[in-house]
């Protein structure tokens, strides 16, 4: 297991390091980083005066490492807008993504694992059919459509829910539900797949034989193996949301890392950029890594190979 | 990432294997099986009727999608009580007909998520055939690619870099194409290693095939169905993505009919005028509904399970 982890730590900081250079390429990429820092009305020399202070003269390979250098200890730098260190900006907007990401995933667990479950205890049945309705429908739905008729119905029609801000639960329905929907058919086409497959298996045959009853078959026996393969998803689906919640958080009008990340490139405030992009894909290599190590620890088959 | 294989997915209209009738060869045999398949033929047909709509859009839009007619801006469809014959579907808020933009809006969609796949389709394929066949250290490198692929946030990494180099259809196509290979790539990967180890593959390195002669000759048309289906998913995928760019304001310009930028153009009426919004999203919805069935169907056909 040690070996295992270690291997899979090694790889998910070389990872780190690629995205680290690549983002920031991107903003190099952008064009002359000192003409926007001075903004608009600048002189050359001011201009130059900028680049000397920022250190944009130095070899590229000097100026990453530095930047580099300043990001492993968590400074990345200062927004152009807002004018103060990148990093406190996202921590104020971290927790309310964070919060939202992750009732959304609860929610999308709560409805695809069990209905996953009941499919694949009778396939082709009418709840079988059912999930695969379901699942086919909302893969082909826009999230940005569907949180806009969530806003008609509930929001205009019914008027039962508000549709923007933060301040109280019910104002977190209707993004949980837009975002979770998002992630339930890949749960629970997963959650099918897996329980078939384990429903199939000789110690399955045994405890059914032994006279268990089907509940502790299916729940103790059954789920706990297929719930496996689900953990990885889970992990890249909670990565995938948090790059969707810039829509869902630009229609409900909550102030997280995706509505700051759209803000941000209309302002073109590129250390704001950068720091949101790494920051979330440092967040999906821990969230993988851990997924990894979480599944060599229940499923030794894993570590081995 | 094995959703693709995995043949216990459930799909509309399963194949009923028993009733096939025997010794027709493998390309009757496919075609009987999507005769029989009710998820594929409706895909198929919702499909086909779009991209007509689509081809002959100059023939069946009644006005020019660009034409601005403010003193007519925001009439009624038809439905409505003062609506008229003379704008089916009303007009926007420059008084452009509805209708119209709603039918130019199935080129942008299909010539996005068509060009995307393709490019994409081609990069993915050739890595993961690449780490497939050679294996070693070929195999690790792409492998690394992939991983750090994954691992950056796809709408973050669109919108930065719509943002640097603006946007425009062109930037839209490279953008997503450049994205979207990782399915590709994963799936062939283990299709390919599937494929590389049945006999004639060794057969044919034994009688000194030249390696692209193996690659696509022997190894791509054993693995086309694999393509097949990712292609359909990473097509409806593209469609989805330039549809959430636009209506964020970083996919394709105005005055362009995208869908996903009718949405968003016609979100400040939504409240007064909810048809503007619901009928450019149930076209993207029925679209890739119909890319998503055909790509089930597709996957139903071609999975070996299913031959007699």
């Amino acid at each position: 297991m040690f070996r295992y982890a270690l291997k899979r730590l090694g790889l998910a900081i070389l990872v780190m390091v690629t995205v680290s250079i690549i983002s920031f390429a991107l903003v190099r990429a952008s064009g002359d980083i000192a003409i926007a820092v001075a903004g608009e009305g600048a002189t050359n020399a001011d201009i130059e005066a900028i680049r000397h202070e920022y250190g944009f003269d130095r070899p590229l390979v000097i100026q990453y490492l530095d930047w580099a250098s300043d990001i492993a200890v968590g400074n990345f730098g200062q927004s152009l807008f807002f004018k103060r260190p990148v990093i406190e900006v996202l921590f104020d907007r971290m927790p309310v993504t964070l919060m939202l990401g992750f009732i959304s995933l609860g929610f999308a667990m709560l409805l695809a694992i069990p209905l996953g479950t009941a499919a694949a205890l009778r396939p082709n049945s009418i709840i079988d059919r059912l999930c695969l309705g379901i699942a086919v429908l909302g893969q082909a739905t826009p999230s940005f459509w569907f949180a806009l008729l969530m806003i008609l119905v509930f929001g205009v029609m019914w008027r039962i829910l508000p549709v923007s801000g933060t301040e109280t639960w019910k104002h977190f329905v209707l993004p949980v539900v837009v975002l979770g929907y998002y992630v339930i058919p890949a749960i629970m086409r997963l959650t099918r797949a897996g329980m078939i497959e384990v429903l199939e298996a000789d110690y399955i045959r045994t405890a059914k034989a032994k006279g268990l009853n089907i509940g502790t078959v299916v729940f103790k026996h059954g789920l706990r193996n297929a719930i496996i393969p689900v953990v990885s998803l889970l992990a890249v689906q909670l990565g995938f949301m948090l790059g969707g919640s810039v829509v869902v958080e630009t229609i409900f009008s909550i102030n997280g890392v995706g509505h700051l990340a759209l803000v941000s490139i209309e302002r073109s405030d590129f250390p704001m950029i950068q720091g949101i992009v790494l920051i979330l894909a440092i967040l999906y290599i821990l969230l993988t890594l851990f997924a990894d190590l979480l599944n060599g620890w229940l499923d030794p088959r894993i570590r081995v190979s | 990432m094995s959703e693709v294989t995995d043949r216990k997915t459930p799909t509309v209209g399963e194949v009923s294997v028993e009733a096939a009738p025997e010794r027709l060869s493998p390309r009757r045999l496919l075609y009987y099986r999507m005769q029989r398949h009710f998820g594929f033929k409706v895909g198929l047909g919702m499909l086909v009727f779009v991209i007509l709509i689509a081809i002959f859009a100059p023939l069946l839009a009644p006005y020019d999608p660009y034409t601005q007619d403010l003193p007519n801006r925001l009439i009624q469809p038809v439905w409505s009580d003062s609506g008229s014959w003379a704008h089916v579907l009303g007009t926007d808020a420059l008084g452009r007909d509805y209708l119209s933009r709603l039918i130019y809006g199935a080129q942008i969609s299909l010539v996005i998520g068509f060009s995307a796949m393709i490019i994409s389709g081609v990069i993915g394929t050739a890595m993961g055939i690449a780490a497939g066949y050679f294996g070693g250290r070929v195999d690790m490198v792409i492998s690394f690619i992939i991983l750090n692929r994954l691992s950056m946030p796809v709408v973050l990494v669109a919108l930065a870099v719509v943002s640097i180099f603006g946007n425009s259809l062109f930037i839209m196509i490279m953008v997503l194409g450049l994205l979207l290979w990782d399915r590709f790539a994963v799936v062939l990967r283990s299709a390919t290693l599937q494929v590389r180890s049945i006999e004639y593959v060794a057969a044919a390195e034994v009688l000194g095939s030249s390696v692209p002669r193996i690659l696509f000759r022997d190894i791509l048309p054993n693995i086309s169905g694999h393509l097949l289906v990712v292609a359909s998913i990473e097509m409806a995928h593209a469609i989805l993505l330039e549809a959430s760019l636009s209506f964020l304001g970083l996919g394709v310009q105005p005055p362009l009919p995208s869908w996903g930028l009718m949405v968003s153009e016609a979100r400040q009426f939504m409240f007064f005028m909810p048809w503007m919004i619901t009928i450019p999203g149930a076209a993207i919805f029925a679209v890739v509904l119909a890319i998503n069935l055909l790509g089930d169907g597709l996957r139903d056909v071609t999975s070996p399970e299913g031959r007699n």
